[in-house]
């Protein structure tokens, strides 16, 4: 049976990380609506280029000769995985749920004899992912330190990206990220972008004109795609990622609470226990003289 | 004037979008205007001042770096890398986008990619000039 002190000890420091765990809770919330309206105002650009995309892939026709970018290798031998994830964790599932979705497609893929590689985005994914996969890991990107994502650091992400695919290094490209529905909700997601993934619905049918010639105007567009979808990426990882954090620490709050009231419940009673053994000790003692 | 519909998207965030008359968009090969039904077209943007003319006299110049103009039915889509108001565009801005272009030619893998970071800095410096800040 614990001693009173030690309950005392116990109830004090269970009560100092309810108090972290809230402030935590707090911190999330005022970083997730940031978070989130940046995520929101990213999506209508990342929208629109899907659909310039779309127009021009249904423009170009079937005849013309697309750039691999586009329309694939041909092979589908090597894949790489871009694994977005975030650089601290205390967020609930929010990583591992990623790198469970990276890690069962690889495993999938590994037995239908492809190869997997990968580039993660953020520490905690790649700690999670080393373990089983390190010498297929081309390279760490950390995000450390960033307080406001912007286009500036997902631009490089892409270009990685592109330099790999230009050196042959793979052939097919998916990007890990988890999706922000709600607070509540985010779903882990795996998005192609190489080659590009292009909706069927059928386009304006409209033939464009280029300008400079479809293929400098292509090559510049389609690695642009690329920064563009990483960086919507990033983005809704990390209203993700606080969001995944805010409903974690509201758990540990609720949990801490829990704990203290039952631990303060034990504390009285060890304490009233004491106090009627304390009485029956003087009691007795009294009746015995 | 017939209006249509003109939407102008930085990475960040949506600028502007609405019911236009008019729009200068420059173009890597030019300048052109784009009215109500111009024929679909796809076009770089050079770094340069786009100009939009909404219904009354009203216009509004912004200064856009990088990126698409889109022209099809639906109207006009520009995707600028860096979009920034006129009036609120200053020496320094524009300086950081020349050593970004510097860079750019720097690094540049191919002498196709080197031309076009090239062609890019130029502008930019024309621009500067003609803007005298």
């Amino acid at each position: 049976m614990p001693s009173l002190k030690d309950l005392r000890n116990r109830i004090a420091s269970v009560k100092a990380t309810q108090k972290i765990t809230k402030a935590m809770q707090m911190v999330a919330a005022a970083k997730l609506r940031r978070a989130q309206t940046a995520a929101e105002a990213a999506r209508p650009y990342s929208e629109r280029m899907e659909k310039v995309i779309a127009g021009v892939a249904h423009g170009m026709g079937a005849g013309a000769p697309a750039p691999a970018l586009l329309r694939g290798t041909g092979h589908d031998g090597v894949y790489l995985f871009v694994v977005c994830t975030a650089e601290r964790g205390l967020c609930g599932a929010f990583n591992s749920s990623i790198a469970r979705l990276a890690r069962d497609k690889a495993v999938a893929l590994a037995a239908e004899g492809k190869t997997v590689k990968f580039l993660c985005v953020g520490k905690k994914g790649y700690d999670l992912l080393k373990r089983q996969f390190a010498p297929q890991i081309l390279e760490l990107i950390e995000l450390r330190g960033v307080r406001q994502l912007g286009f500036e650091h997902a631009d490089p992400v892409g270009r990685k990206i592109i330099e790999l695919f230009d050196k042959g290094e793979f052939s097919i490209c998916t990007l890990f990220f988890s999706r922000f529905r709600s607070v509540i909700v985010q779903i882990p997601t795996a998005l192609q972008i190489i080659p590009v993934h292009v909706s069927e619905a059928p386009g304006s049918g409209a033939v464009y004109d280029f300008e400079p010639e479809p293929d400098e105007l292509l090559s510049a567009l389609l690695p642009r795609n690329i920064s563009v979808q990483v960086f919507r990426a990033l983005l809704e990882n990390a209203a993700s990622e606080q969001g995944a954090r805010m409903s974690a620490m509201d758990n540990a709050t609720r949990n801490a609470g829990e704990m203290i009231k039952k631990q303060t419940l034990k504390y009285n009673r060890t304490r009233q226990a004491m106090i009627t053994k304390e009485l029956i000790e003087i009691i007795s003692g009294a009746e015995a003289l | 004037m017939a209006a249509f519909h003109f939407e102008l998207v930085a990475p960040e965030r949506l600028i502007f979008a609405g019911e236009v008359e008019a729009v200068v968009v420059p173009g890597t090969e030019g300048e052109f205007t784009v009215l109500k039904d111009h024929a679909p077209l796809l076009s770089m943007l050079r770094p340069g001042v786009l100009e939009i003319d909404l219904s009354g006299a009203q216009r509004t110049r912004l200064f856009v770096r990088g990126g698409f103009a889109e022209v099809s039915a639906a109207g006009l889509t520009v995707l600028a890398e860096q979009a920034i108001a006129l009036d609120e565009l200053n020496a320094a801005e524009l300086d950081a986008a020349l050593r970004d272009a510097e860079e750019d030619i720097a690094d540049a893998p191919t002498d196709e990619a080197r031309r076009i970071a090239t062609e890019q800095r130029d502008h930019l410096r024309e621009l500067r000039a003609a803007l005298q800040i």
